[in-house]
């Protein structure tokens, strides 16, 4: 009834069509200088902040890919992100695998759970999907609690570093730093060919107008299944190697209010840009940092930059400035 | 007596009644829910920090102005509807041009901020607040022992149940509200302040969870986060009953507190899970939800 | 910014160093929950009863310049080792005090050994930080789970009550409180008669209720913690389980729980800690002082447990007149402190700080003559019981000295 309205209004959520000429070079700049930013970040600032602004950066990226490009708000994305960083957690940990199959592995979960999840959400559209999505994660956070191998409360701890390929040793911060920092770009630049590829034409089309992307004959629901499922690998790919950067795997990564960060991150950075996330995501893990001795105000805070960005700042910290410069970030 | 799949008849009539009085919340819940959803079409995030709301200002009417519970039951809905009312003039309103997902991230923002308020102030310990002394004592049922007030829980939340269906569904007032669901701009056509309804709309669904807050505050502590889980339930609830039609909503409230209660005799550990699942399966069977049009 | 203040410290400590012959700048970490779940049991309150350790101990007349940061863990573990990490790697902080919640004071034990720095734990309740994961950096100061269990089920079999029933949250740490206290009640000649799991953070306890009621045990043990354990006893006494002669016992609840729940809720719990503050005169100053600086709120065993841990922190470092943590926890470990809220306190091999624990009931509202007034004294557990034996724990470190 009432979403078919929305459908055809042109409202829909996303970012605002931006023509620029000359895309592609402007943002290989970007990419370059970002490779060249990475590198030098950690002579300027804590390694281990860095990396937790990588991980969240890359959380929410993936859960722009979904929300941004696909038009889907999907409330439990701290399922995938959890599990996963559980996984990587355990397999590192207890069946002692070197990280970089302790994140594969995490990352496995990641899409396996997606597949599964995306399957039964994609059966309803708009709020019931974000609806869906945080109720199957919320069935999640039961599960990690009851479960025998998540350590329950506790969580999975002191879980090794462990040396990349048998020769790079993590357990130096800046080893693990420049590693993070590669898996993030990694992620970033194939979330940046996933939007500019005909598949994401295709998803922009289905996120702006689904009926008429039905009428043109395409399968609607198995692209929306397969972003799904994109977009929960990359949120694994983040939780698997946050579990490996603070030897941590516990409830906090699955429970409800872990979905509401990448959400609150994107909104800030700018929805549906490619760079918006990672700049969403240093402003909040900054914030978080720096009002850790506030208590229950990060809350409140948190909650007036959700309100003030839904109201009034609906395009986000880069896609303000892609409007200015008029091209699109 | 006789026992079913090794639990002795008593106790299974007992959890029976006591899975009620959990699907009474449930109901009144999911219809506020439902009910602003119709009209507004957004999902109200806030629904459960406005139920926690409920508890709190029965609270602070009984320990700042000396108000007791009865008049709170009354005063208490009406002062969150009215923070309701104008939430929904100075913010929601704002949002209707856009995509409804702006609304559901709006409210969510707004649920952070009112626990968080609440959490400064009164820290997260949980607050006492006494039953009425009218309803203290129980009845010996022979099965179990019923406490008067969770009796009158399940008696006030059928009657409020009730009374909105009735309104919605049989009175020329519920024929506005329907008909503005339906097509918003040929009802202001004739003459109807749809806006206004809207907002009187808003405010009556977010006064029902403080209604349901108020019911509450006696029998779990008075907890900034109290609300918080509870919603993520209701979800579950609404998804399942579909949001179509109120007395589905009621309905499925009522249905699900039943079927909780029956898994914590059977199977407590998954009590906690047991309304995902089944939210999973009516997915899988009926998309829609159990009395949901399609969407 | 973070940097510079880093190297403001280094400055200040080398010039202090040259300039004369004192001021051992210690800076200590109040680290626990300040908003959330725990908040009323250790939070601000405990970076305040820090403050009053150090001017009591007039730090900088003894040589020493004291310093102290609080931070909020927020119940996270991750939060939680974030900020330890950032403590010990920038900050320059030398030991961090309280943790409450279980797994955060874990993650913190980690990243201290790892860091080679000392944590001293008051609100953090695992007796694996002084078992399995123990570690040669940590003093567990206050309680633990062992100690709780083992005195309210040994105490209360002891008087009589033989039959248990156990309320358990489903999850790890539920788990071992009621194995824990189960064993504590058959080695007093009790019998545990069954148990029920609940989802943790449920809201509605009244079916599990239903089920103890109907066990017709003695006594029903709550093996839960924080909000689910004031909700299971404000829903007990709707349902007049106390009333029916049967006692509720919390495993894991503190003064301030009983406070939030009012006496007419929780009257008749049984329940052990490690400090009330009405026991004797020094208890009494020291609360009085307490709440005067703190909205008029008397001490938790944890804040009190901060202060006294702060206390022989100092001491021993100033004794020392040296911040290195071998020497310093090799001293602590040496010492019997005079804590003037928990006694004569010595610390183990394991870490484990031994002190007499209490079992307490909470009064009756008529016999309570003032807000504050809650507790009456069941038993006193001499030192040497209140603790898990040595080499039960299983700690490593046990046997090597």
């Amino acid at each position: 009834m009432a979403d078919a309205a929305v459908a055809t209004s042109g409202a829909a959520i996303g970012p605002p069509v931006i023509e620029g000429t000359g895309a592609a070079g402007f943002h290989r700049a970007i990419f370059a200088g970002l490779v060249v930013l990475l590198l030098v970040a950690p002579f300027l600032l804590y390694p281990v902040f860095l990396m937790k602004v990588l991980c969240f950066a890359l959380f929410a990226a993936a859960f722009n890919l979904l929300l941004g490009y696909g038009g889907l708000l999907s409330f439990g994305h701290a399922a995938y992100f959890g599990m996963a960083s559980y996984i990587s957690a355990y397999s590192a940990k207890v069946l002692g695998f070197p990280p970089e199959l302790a994140i594969l592995a995490g990352t496995a979960m990641g899409a396996a759970l997606g597949l599964l999840f995306g399957a039964l959400a994609i059966r309803r559209q708009g709020i019931y999907f974000a609806m869906i999505t945080l109720a199957l994660s919320q069935m999640v956070y039961f599960f990690s609690l009851q479960a025998k191998f998540t350590g329950g409360e506790d969580g999975i701890q002191a879980v090794p570093r462990g040396t990349l390929f048998g020769i790079l040793n993590l357990a130096i911060d800046i080893n693990l730093y420049y590693v993070v920092a590669a898996i993030f770009l990694i992620g970033l630049y194939a979330m940046y060919r996933i939007i500019h590829s005909p598949f994401g034409q295709v998803m922009k089309a289905i996120r702006d107008n689904e009926p008429r992307a039905i009428s043109l004959g395409y399968r609607v629901n198995q692209y929306k299944l397969a972003l799904f499922v994109m977009s929960t690998t990359l949120a694994g790919l983040a939780g698997a190697t946050k579990a490996i950067v603070f030897q941590l795997a516990s409830l906090t990564d699955v429970h409800w209010s872990m979905s509401g960060e990448p959400v609150l991150m994107t909104l800030v950075g700018g929805l549906g840009t490619v760079f918006g996330p990672l700049i969403g995501a240093a402003v909040i893990v900054s914030m978080q940092n720096y009002l850790a001795t506030l208590g229950a105000w990060v809350l409140v805070v948190q909650g007036i930059i959700f309100v003030t960005c839904v109201l009034v700042f609906r395009e986000g910290l880069l896609g303000f400035v892609a409007k200015t410069i008029r091209r699109p970030l | 007596m006789f026992t079913i799949f090794g639990v002795p008849s008593a106790a299974l009539f007992g959890q029976l009644l006591l899975g009620l009085i959990n699907g009474s919340f449930y109901a009144i819940l999911s219809l506020g829910l439902a009910v602003i959803f119709g009209l507004l079409n957004i999902i109200n995030f806030a629904h459960g920090a406005q139920y926690m709301m409920g508890a709190f200002v029965a609270w602070m009417l009984l320990n700042y102005a000396g108000i007791g519970y009865w008049p709170a039951l009354l005063l208490a809905p009406l002062l969150v509807g009215a923070f309701g009312v104008v939430l929904e003039r100075v913010m929601i309103s704002r949002l209707y041009k856009f995509d409804h997902l702006y609304g559901l991230l709006l409210t969510f923002g707004l649920a952070l901020i009112i626990q968080g308020l609440f959490r400064n102030q009164y820290g997260v310990s949980g607050l006492p607040y006494g039953i009425p002394a009218e309803l203290r004592g129980g009845q010996a049922l022979g099965f179990m022992f019923l406490p008067n007030y969770r009796a009158w829980v399940v008696v006030a939340s059928l009657v409020v149940c009730l009374v909105t269906w009735f309104v919605i569904e049989k009175t020329k007032l519920g024929a506005y509200l329907r008909a503005a669901t339906e097509n918003p701009t040929l009802v202001q056509a004739f003459g109807v302040n749809v806006p206004l309804m809207i907002t009187l709309t808003y405010g009556f669904g977010v006064a029902l969870a403080g209604f349901a807050g108020v019911l509450a505050a006696p029998i779990y502590s008075v907890n900034p986060n109290m609300g918080a889980d509870l919603i993520i339930v209701v979800f579950a609830v609404v998804v399942i009953g579909g949001m179509g039609s109120i007395l589905g909503s009621i309905l499925t409230g009522f249905a699900l507190g039943l079927v909780e209660g029956l898994t914590k005799v059977f199977y407590p550990e998954a009590s906690a899970t047991v309304i995902f699942v089944i939210m999973v399966l009516v997915l899988l069977v009926k998309p829609a939800g159990l009395f949901g049009r399609a969407t | 910014m973070r940097r510079s203040t880093l190297l403001a410290t280094l400055a200040a400590g080398l010039l202090a160093g040259t300039a004369a012959q004192a001021q051992t700048a210690v800076k200590l970490g109040i680290l626990n929950d300040m908003s959330s779940l725990y908040a009323d049991i250790s939070g601000p309150g405990s970076v305040v009863a820090a403050r009053m350790a150090a001017e009591d101990f007039k730090a900088s007349e003894k040589g020493l310049k004291v310093d102290i940061v609080s931070a909020d863990h927020q119940n996270k573990p991750d939060v939680g080792s974030n900020i330890a990490r950032q403590w010990y790697d920038q900050d320059g902080v030398d030991a961090i005090f309280d943790v409450t919640t279980s797994s955060v004071a874990l993650a913190v034990s980690e990243i201290t050994r790892e860091k080679n720095k000392i944590f001293m734990i008051s609100g953090g309740g695992t007796s694996d930080l002084t078992g399995s994961k123990c570690t040669a950096n940590n003093v567990h100061w206050t309680y633990d789970t062992w100690a709780l269990a083992n005195g309210t089920g040994s105490a209360l079999t002891k008087q009589g009550k033989k039959t248990w029933f156990f309320l358990t949250a489903d999850y790890a740490f539920g788990a071992a409180l009621e194995r824990d206290t189960g064993e504590a009640v058959k080695k007093a000649g009790g019998t545990v008669l069954g148990s029920v799991k609940h989802p943790l953070a449920g809201a509605d306890f009244s079916s599990f209720l239903l089920q103890a009621q109907g066990s017709k045990a003695e006594v029903i043990g709550l093996a839960n913690a924080g909000s689910d354990t004031t909700n299971a006893i404000k829903q007990a006494a709707e349902f007049g389980i106390t009333q029916g002669g049967q006692s509720l016992a919390g495993l894991l609840i503190f003064s301030s729980d009983v406070k939030a729940l009012g006496l007419q809720a929780a009257q008749g719990l049984v329940l052990t800690e490690a400090f009330y503050w009405d026991q004797n005169d020094k208890t009494r100053d020291f609360s009085k002082r307490f709440a005067a600086k703190f909205d008029g709120k008397m001490p938790t065993s944890s804040q009190a447990g901060v202060y006294g841990s702060v206390l022989a922190y100092l001491e021993t470092v100033a004794a020392l007149k040296s911040k290195d943590t071998a020497a310093v926890m090799k001293k602590i470990k040496e010492t019997t402190f005079d804590d003037p809220l928990m006694g004569q306190v010595t610390v183990r091999a394991d870490g484990r700080a031994i002190h007499p624990m209490y079992l307490f009931e909470v009064k009756k509202p008529a016999e309570s003559k003032g807000p504050w007034d809650m507790y009456k004294t069941l038993a006193t557990i001499p030192a040497a019981e209140a603790f898990r034996p040595l080499a039960a724990g299983g700690c490593p470190l046990v046997g090597k000295s």
